[in-house]
């Protein structure tokens, strides 16, 4: 992922918080959005992080972080424990995909998830010519992947519609740029601001 | 314990017991009244000017106050966290003033069953009263002042000394900075509790045990205590552990016998008479019961968050993935009750094999866990 990208990302999810509120980041890696947000917005963050040598960085950013594994669920926070949940980047990686945006609508009063957008032009045109998509956000082979569950923009419309979920903003980046049209074709990040549709 | 027998620059070297006297009574949570008593403790690192790096090591079920260094040039044994605790450890003694004290109650030092009763001048065997938790952190904050210690950088635990760090956080907020909970537990489940009572069983059924009068007989209940070791020791390892230690290995040749055949039958015997030669009975016993009784949700209707209101410690809180006497879903209570409470809370969960001695050993990532939270700590 380059580093303008990387920016973008947080500053977008840094526009979706309030000053000084409560954040949970799940699959935090080495805890920069969390350590981002504490110095930028003084926002009180716990992370989560199933790995140890991310756990360990994390720490050393001197953020809150608990080793958990995210597949089981989040029954150490309480509902409606923090104003955000957020997932970055994390979800295409996820096999209990659909239990975990719940999950977090549950402990979050609002929750952030962003993904690599499936339906970016260059990822179609690799599939186009026979391969599996490989690219600088997506930089695996299909046979060494972590990411069991891609998806388009379209996709993820679709799941927050089935479950119930109002989606409050979404913006779609493509090499730190927003992307306003054709976003499924033009976007590979996509970040969606969510909360329960009442 | 390390048996290297070489003092190393990684050592806080020789050290010399020291004994804190308290002409004060202290008065127990089970009602028992000690008129004045003696807490033996041993420091390593300088105090500093403002009193602001002190640590205090709080032991578990069989530990003592030696928990770094050695006593001559020739010990063979280091204190029991020696690979934690020195100059440049992750528990570093340039930077701290670490201390290690022996329990209320205990067997090496500090006022305990077989001290002396000053009324009737006997040793006080059976009428020396219960001790908490609670009770041993109330004579802990007493060390403290006596050592001119208004408030620790940490309070650092494994096991029943991971629930006095956490009792520390709820009886005395303003004196403890952090708290480093280690392979610890908000209470005992029936389980582990089943275990201390077949302890306490093979103890008090021994024949020597005399009530807990013995010293007046001049007998040591060591085949009760020798039991009591061995079942301890065997709910410490995981069964990996001690398979990759003994496996079925045999001592010799199969000999059809009820002496030692296995390896494993070797170790536990050789464990069980080392500990009975040092170790008092009637202390075990109020050990294991420490344990059974800690259990700070109970004045909260069970909640352990309501428990933990008060805290304003920081926690750093570790289990071990193979720790089957103290799990992680223990540990794991203890971190939601911190969540519950908003308070700053670092939980790792250390892939281990060693089962609940594992908080003992110098594992690369648990020590670097260690290393990086300490270093972080301001004094």
């Amino acid at each position: 992922m380059s580093n303008s990208l990387y920016r973008q990302d947080f500053a977008i999810i840094a526009s979706w918080l309030a000053f000084g509120s409560k954040a949970l980041d799940l699959g935090c890696g080495d805890g920069s959005l969390l350590s981002y947000l504490r110095d930028g917005l003084e926002v009180k963050g716990y992370g989560v992080e199933k790995d140890d040598t991310n756990w360990l960085a994390a720490m050393q950013n001197d953020v809150d972080v608990i080793q958990m594994d995210l597949e089981a669920g989040l029954s150490e926070f309480e509902d409606n424990s923090f104003d955000t949940v957020i997932l970055s980047q994390t979800l295409q990686a996820m096999h209990n995909t659909e239990d975990i945006v719940k999950e977090m609508l549950r402990v979050g009063r609002e929750a952030i998830v962003t993904f690599p957008n499936f339906g970016y032009w260059r990822n179609r045109l690799q599939i186009m010519t026979g391969n599996m998509p490989v690219s600088e956000d997506l930089p695996y082979e299909w046979y060494n992947t972590p990411n069991v569950h891609l998806c388009t923009i379209h996709d993820f419309d679709q799941l927050c519609a089935d479950n119930n979920i109002a989606i409050i903003e979404r913006k779609v980046i493509t090499n730190g740029h927003e992307v306003t049209l054709m976003p499924n074709w033009f976007g590979n990040l996509a970040m969606y601001r969510l909360k329960c549709a009442d | 314990m390390s048996e290297i027998n070489a003092i190393g620059a990684d050592s806080v070297g020789i050290v010399t017991p020291k004994t804190a006297h308290f002409n004060a009574s202290i008065t127990l949570k089970s009602g028992g009244v000690l008129p004045a008593f003696d807490l033996t403790y041993e420091t390593y690192g300088e105090l500093n000017t403002e009193k602001s790096n002190a640590v205090l090591i709080c032991h578990a079920l069989s530990g003592t106050h030696h928990a770094a260094g050695r006593y001559t040039p020739e010990d063979k044994h280091a204190g029991w966290w020696d690979n934690l605790i020195g100059p440049n450890k992750p528990l570093d003694t340039n930077k701290f003033f670490v201390i290690g004290v022996n329990n209320l109650g205990g067997c090496h030092g500090s006022t305990g069953p077989a001290s002396i009763d000053p009324v009737t001048s006997k040793p006080f065997g059976a009428s020396f009263p219960i001790v908490t938790v609670e009770d041993w952190v109330k004579s802990q904050a007493m060390l403290a002042d006596y050592l001119g210690i208004d408030a620790f950088a940490a309070v650092v635990g494994g096991s029943l000394g991971g629930m006095q760090a956490l009792q520390w956080s709820m009886a005395y907020p303003e004196r403890i900075k952090h708290a480093l909970v280690i392979a610890s537990s908000p209470n005992l489940t029936a389980q582990n509790m089943a275990f201390n009572e077949v302890a306490r069983q093979a103890i008090t059924t021994d024949p020597e045990f005399h009530g807990g009068d013995y010293y007046a007989h001049n007998v040591v209940p060591t085949r009760g205590l020798r039991i009591a070791r061995m079942l301890g020791h065997i709910t410490y390892l995981s069964d990996d552990a001690m398979g990759a230690k003994f496996g079925r290995k045999l001592k010799d040749t199969i000999k059809y016998s009820f002496d030692v055949e296995f390896e494993m039958e070797s170790y536990l015997r050789y464990q069980a008479d080392k500990f009975a030669g040092e170790f008092d009975a009637n202390t075990y016993l109020r050990m294991t019961r420490a344990l059974d009784y800690f259990d700070p949700a109970t004045a909260f209707d069970g909640d352990l968050s309501a428990a933990l209101d008060k805290v304003t410690a920081k926690f750093l809180v570790i289990s071990f993935t193979s720790d089957w006497r103290f799990s992680p879903e223990r540990s794991r209570e203890i971190v939601k009750a911190l969540l519950d409470n908003e308070l700053p809370v670092k939980y790792a969960e250390v892939t281990a094999a060693h089962g609940h001695d594992a908080f003992l050993m110098p594992d690369e990532h648990y020590h670097a866990i260690l290393r990086s939270y300490l270093s972080k700590i301001e004094v």
